[in-house]
């Protein structure tokens, strides 16, 4: 799928109005803690969390990811999104909470990634 | 192949009072290792493993001080700090063990993977440390061929 499927997937709100929509995305992973971001993750593009600190974009940077989700309406201030516009990145903001989201998602194909 | 012309260095000064500005050093080795052309692959393992040691330093260390060598072949770093030290190294390597206080657990981190993911992510790994003197740790990343 599409970034831009997503935001109409979760119904998402687009914080960084310059990212790419049309980018693929095929995997996905859910966590608020980055340390376990960093060690399972292999060749995701998408990042669902609660988490909302700067380290969440570094994380995601890391990790050659495109596409940050933040649920349960999580909005991540000027800094946060400064940095992920930096990147090309982009952030989305669901109220949905992360079961749902990630749910939602997987429904419509998309997937973790292979470890 | 890799003489004194192709050598890189880098230092970085890690903050330990600015827990926001921890991963600056490795965002920027990450874009000047793209830049030069290395390998993704070794890219993403020497970004990964300085990101865990910086947000070490910021949260456990008070900060520190981070070297970085770069030549065709390999990527080496040197991370050192003057912090409280580990005193049971054998148990700080082991995966899920972490010292990290909850306020770093709300920020994402102290799961207990940092030390783990880093020897995971390099081809070589030490690490020397003295409680009340300070943790110095030397890893390194090979450049496989293309």
């Amino acid at each position: 799928m599409k970034i831009s499927d997503i935001i109409q997937i979760l119904d998402a709100q687009l914080l960084t109005p310059q990212a790419d929509l049309e980018r693929e995305v095929h995997t996905a992973c859910g966590s608020d803690m980055m340390s376990d971001v960093l060690a399972f993750v292999k060749d995701q593009s998408v990042l669902i969390t609660g988490l909302n600190n700067p380290q969440v974009v570094r994380t995601a940077d890391m990790m050659d990811m495109i596409c940050i989700v933040f649920v349960r309406g999580k909005r991540p201030d000027a800094g946060i999104l400064a940095l992920a516009n930096e990147r090309g990145m982009a952030i989305l903001c669901t109220e949905h909470t992360m079961f749902t989201a990630c749910g939602l998602l997987y429904e419509q194909g998309l997937r973790g990634g292979v470890h | 192949m890799a003489d004194a012309q192709d050598k890189i260095l880098l230092e970085y000064q890690v903050p330990g009072d600015d827990f926001t500005r921890a991963g600056e050093a490795s965002a920027d080795l990450k874009a000047r290792l793209k830049t030069l052309g290395f390998p993704a692959a070794s890219v993403r393992k020497a970004a990964i493993s300085l990101y865990e040691g910086e947000i070490n330093l910021a949260i456990h260390a008070g900060g520190g001080k981070i070297r970085v060598e770069l030549t065709p072949a390999r990527i080496e770093m040197w991370l050192d700090d003057e912090g409280p030290g580990i005193p049971d190294i054998a148990l700080a390597m082991s995966e899920g063990y972490s010292t990290a206080p909850d306020e770093v657990r709300s920020l994402g981190f102290g799961a207990g993977m940092g030390l783990p993911n880093m020897k995971k992510y390099t081809d070589e790994f030490e690490i020397a440390s003295e409680v009340g003197r300070g943790t110095h740790i030397r890893m390194a990343v090979d450049i496989g061929p293309a």
